[in-house]
């Protein structure tokens, strides 16, 4: 193991100055909005509301009804039990929705407000109607950021629908934080291993619409109640990302373990070859399947692309920075194409992203590793280290424009760039794609800058 | 621009209905009052500025919203700190397109979002200390001329006396630092931070430098915030006029200009919602009179440059204005004419903010275009029936809780002068404080919403099948899947500048690309083979 001077911190600082997280609600408001006919509501004034769907618009670029209980002052002081129970009637009213998930906000939390007895008391008064399932996950932001909010509202889901029955075949799937695309790229992956796998939750249509002939106001796709109810009785859950695997607290994987039994296997975000060979590996273990051909090829694909852009990559200097599991994924990719990972960055504080990196990745010895950090402090140590290219979300960008070198944009929230929704990182095929960018953004900082303007790179 | 061809509109009454009769029977009772058929010859009450009812999803965002994210948001030589958990900050991180132009001193903290970042144990046991510690780590890294504090909801309610921390930190810092209690449940929407961020502001920073700067004319432009660059080509009309422009609040802004806004001999009000306050303030402590100006639109950019000229009673002002209109003009007719035949008669629906929803019909109508319905999201009584109901309006719990400062005459500092220039002038018919809404400015029969939700924009939309619907970015995809063209008039849609004569081309190009572009033959609209309500009733020549 690694023990380097330079992961002290010299300061720390009181106020965080450019945040590298985001709140937990917004975490917890992506999870909601890919259960299929729900309908996302905030418990809290109606700014956090309108600016977490104002932050998830920019970047998926879809509608996104997520409503609010709108605090005023009494509801601050007294709770928000009257404002709750209008709110649900109304959402009701207007979506006729299968399921309300109810997300609370600092606000809420530190009112008191009992959201469990709240809900249990509004179907009390509410007896005999029929009513959408409403369920809930506490989501303070002074507890965690948005991945927090992210999981608490997996688990709140499972909890509340995963139910025994019957053993199936089915896996259930928690792929963490990642774009609708990749979902759909592993839907695919497991259609062919000829696995049925739940996804919890499924947000690749409802957050990437087609254009519409007539409007929906809610879009289609999503985890349907039945197959969060058949959770209880999969075959396997997979679950994604290292620090969860590493988490003290339950996650929805280690619930279903411990409720039903049903066998977990936590795996890293499937980047890079080695990481997504251990994914493919899993799928086999689970469908008694070989890799189908494609994926065989895929994989050949992307180790020719590895020795192609070789030249071009190793021994650059990367900074890696976003949501931990999305960091310790891409830096085992990093590494895996030459890429020197100087600094690695994130606003999550599980306290697990150093260990993981140093001991399953055993990245560098003089590979830094911020946590519980900001933007600012991810900039001073920039400045000194001079990396050749960035690798996160917008928000760096204004790093990449002051060192004058290229941002390679992965993670959430991308407002700067078409195609969030699209972007790729899971995977042969997520990976091959991650790749090219990363390479052929270094090429292009190259060719820009010599002097001739050479074609051949 | 003379138009021939009157339009007259149908009578929305029985779409009312029907989006009404979707509510509960209370919710539709009070969106009832908030849904106004218009009649421009007739007073008619128009319901704003009351609670979003919870579970309709609306656009408003939060009082914290208006006062940080609005009113201070743009101002560069101060660090402004959120004092709360880390998503209220990280949202109104630069989020609104306001620009800036450090100059040569390149001061400027507005592309950094600074938050206490409260953490649980700062919830129990209180964040003054962790607050104190914020502001002076800001001040030793970047030594700022000014530090203010935003409270968020949280801090609120485990009360962290902000005022308290601020007056002891200017005092052992000896830069101005300055607290907003602007907790987000305070109010119906951001405009009761406009209040509170006016109040403030005028307690705190106003009057602070009595230096009178240079130049025959003095004035300053309340309510213009530089979105996609309105207050850059604004400050060359006054450069033009050899006016002196000493602040504007607040886009391209200082606190340093704002300590000196009081020298100035006029104020003039772009967006009435945010910034009145200040403007009544400063008249009653310093004698300033303050006038409605209106930079969205050709003509309306015409009608106001006349309008300060005339206010200083200078006939070479007046030449410079008349000059600078003449060059503008032929322009502007230019691209005028170019885009009239392709959007004449063409509908525009808009539900935005607390005067663009008025001040953009200006421009619409420029290009012959019909509003049919519009609405605010934040805006008062006074914003849509003009200043004549202000001693009508109703005082309720939420507006009750913003204060309303007691603001006397500073007896060294008045200039008496000013109201005697302001009383010769209304004698001549000048007029003052004159904003008559936007209600008497729209067609009748078009159809006002206040704080318009999801639901009811929908319905509206199949209702009236606009040609381009003007709104924010909540509601920009939403419309696209219908396939209309939207326009974000918040933040421009990363365009602009479209104020003045420049910024009216540019919107004219715009508007024209918008509606005219092949992306929508690709997506048919439900309605495609259905008769169109408006254009329809068009066809009336007069
Ligand atoms: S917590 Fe309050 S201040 Fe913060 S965004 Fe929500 S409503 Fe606004
Ligand atoms: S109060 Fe909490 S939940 Fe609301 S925006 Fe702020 S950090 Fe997020």
């Amino acid at each position: 193991m690694n023990t380097t001077v330079s992961n002290q911190r010299t300061k720390t600082y009181a106020a965080t100055r450019n945040a590298c997280k985001i709140c937990a609600p917004l975490g917890a408001s992506v999870v909601f909005k890919g259960v299929r006919n729900c309908v996302p509501l905030i418990h809290g004034s109606q700014g956090c509301s309108t600016y977490i769907r104002r932050y998830m618009i920019s970047h998926y670029k879809e509608p996104m009804d997520i409503a609010s209980t709108n605090f005023t002052e009494e509801a601050a002081i007294f709770g928000g039990e009257r404002n709750f129970d209008t709110a649900v009637r109304n959402i009701i009213e207007q979506y006729n929705p299968e399921s309300i998930a109810v997300a609370s906000t600092c606000l809420s939390e530190t009112i008191g407000d009992d959201m469990e007895k709240i809900i249990r008391q509004f179907k009390a008064r509410h007896a005999g109607e029929s009513l959408p399932d409403i369920f809930f996950a506490s989501t303070p932001s002074y507890k965690g950021t948005h991945m927090d909010g992210f999981h608490a509202a997996t688990l709140s889901l499972v909890k509340h629908f995963a139910s025994s029955g019957e053993p199936t075949n089915k896996i259930n799937v928690f792929p963490g934080f990642v774009s609708p695309q990749d979902i759909r790229n592993l839907k695919t992956i497991l259609q062919d291993f000829g696995l049925e796998a739940t996804f919890i939750t499924d947000y690749d249509e409802t957050m990437d619409n087609p254009s519409w002939y007539t409007y929906k106001n809610l879009p289609e796709g999503g985890t349907s109640i039945a197959q969060l109810q058949s959770a209880g009785s999969a075959m396997a859950s997979v679950e994604l990302g290292k620090t969860l695997a590493k988490q003290q607290e339950e996650t929805a994987g280690t619930y279903l373990n411990h409720q039903f039994g049903i066998p977990k296997i936590s795996l890293g975000l499937p980047i890079g070859i080695h990481e997504s060979d251990a994914f493919f590996k899993a799928l086999e273990s689970l469908s008694g399947k070989e890799s189908p051909a494609k994926y065989i090829a895929e994989r050949g694909r992307l180790v020719d692309a590895y020795v192609d852009g070789h030249k071009y990559n190793f021994g650059k200097k990367a900074v890696v920075y976003g949501e931990e599991d999305l960091v310790i994924g891409l830096v085992s990719f990093l590494e895996e194409i030459g890429l020197d990972v100087v600094l690695c960055v994130s606003g999550g504080k599980s306290g697990q992203m150093k260990r993981i990196l140093k001991e399953d990745i055993q990245i560098k010895s003089h590979t830094e590793i911020l946590d519980d950090t900001d933007f600012e402090e991810m900039a001073e140590r920039c400045r000194e280290i001079r990396p050749d290219i960035l690798i996160g979300n917008s928000k760096g960008y204004y790093i990449s424009r002051e060192l004058n070198i290229p941002l390679v944009r992965v993670g959430f929230p991308i407002h700067d760039r078409m195609g969030a929704q699209r972007v790729q990182h899971l995977a042969y095929i997520g990976t091959q794609s991650l790749f090219d960018k990363i390479t052929n953004a270094l090429i292009e900082k190259k060719q820009n800058e010599s002097p001739v303007g050479y074609k051949y790179m | 621009m003379s138009d021939k061809k009157k339009i007259e509109l149908p009578d929305p009454s029985d779409i009312k209905e029907d989006i009404l009769a979707k509510y509960p029977k209370k919710v539709a009772k009070k969106r009832a009052k908030s849904m106004v058929i218009n009649d421009p010859e007739m007073d008619q009450e128009q319901q704003s500025n009351v609670r979003t009812i919870p579970g309709i999803i609306t656009q408003r965002g939060c009082c914290y919203a208006g006062c940080k994210g609005v009113v201070l948001g743009p101002t560069r030589d101060i660090v402004n700190l959120t004092h709360g958990p880390i998503g209220c900050g990280f949202y109104s991180w630069l989020t609104r397109r306001n620009q800036t132009d450090p100059g040569p001193d390149g001061e400027n903290y507005m592309t950094y979002c600074f938050s206490t970042d409260m953490q649980d144990s700062n919830i129990v046991f209180g964040g003054e200390k962790k607050l104190a510690d914020a502001i002076r780590e800001a001040y030793e890294i970047f030594k700022p001329h000014a530090i203010s504090i935003f409270s968020t909801c949280p801090i609120g309610l485990i009360g962290d006396d902000i005022h308290t921390v601020a007056r002891q930190m200017k005092q052992e810092l000896g830069i101005n630092v300055f607290g907003f209690s602007c907790e987000g449940y305070k109010g119906v929407s951001q405009s009761a931070g406009h209040h509170i961020a006016n109040n403030r502001i005028f307690t705190d920073v106003v009057g602070l430098d009595d230096v009178v700067r240079p130049g025959k004319f003095r004035v300053n432009l309340l309510g213009e915030y530089n979105i996609g660059g309105d207050a850059f080509i604004l400050e060359k009309y006054f450069e033009q006029m050899d006016i002196n422009l000493v602040s504007t609040y607040s886009g391209n802004s200082t606190v340093r200009d704002f300590e000196n806004s009081h020298t100035v001999d006029l104020n003039m009000v772009m967006c009435h919602r945010s910034i009145n306050y200040i403007a009544e303030m400063m008249e009653k402590k310093y004698g300033i009179p303050w006038i409605k100006v209106n930079f969205i639109g050709a003509e309306a950019t015409a009608k106001s440059l006349r309008k300060i000229a005339e206010y200083f009673e200078d006939d070479q002002l007046k030449s410079k204005v008349e000059k600078i209109i003449k060059s503008e003009m032929k322009e502007v007719k230019i691209v005028i004419d170019q885009v009239k035949p392709r959007l004449e008669g063409k509908v525009a629906m808009m539900y935005v903010g607390g005067s663009r929803a008025h001040h953009y019909q200006e421009l619409f109508n420029e290009m012959g275009m019909v509003t049919v319905s519009a609405g605010y999201e934040f805006a008062h009584r006074d914003d849509y029936e003009g200043r004549k109901v202000l001693d009508s309006i109703k005082i309720d719990a939420d507006s009750r809780n913003i204060e309303e400062l007691t603001v006397v005459k500073d007896e060294t500092k008045f200039r008496p002068e000013l109201p005697e220039k302001k009383a010769s002038l209304l004698e001549k018919g000048y007029r003052f404080e004159d904003y008559e809404g936007m209600m008497p400015d729209m067609k009748k029969n078009s159809l006002v919403v206040d704080d318009i939700s999801h639901w009811e924009s929908e319905k509206l939309i199949e209702y009236y099948k606009p040609d381009i619907f003007c709104a924010g970015i909540k509601e920009k995809y939403v419309i696209q899947k219908y396939g209309i063209p939207m326009k974000q008039l918040h933040s421009y849609d990363y365009g602009g500048p479209y104020a003045g004569f420049k910024g009216a081309i540019n919107f004219y190009k715009e508007i024209d690309r918008m509606i005219n572009t092949n992306v929508w033959k690709l997506i048919a609209p439900p309605w495609k083979n259905q008769p169109e309500i408006v254009a329809k009733m068009a066809d009336v020549e007069y």
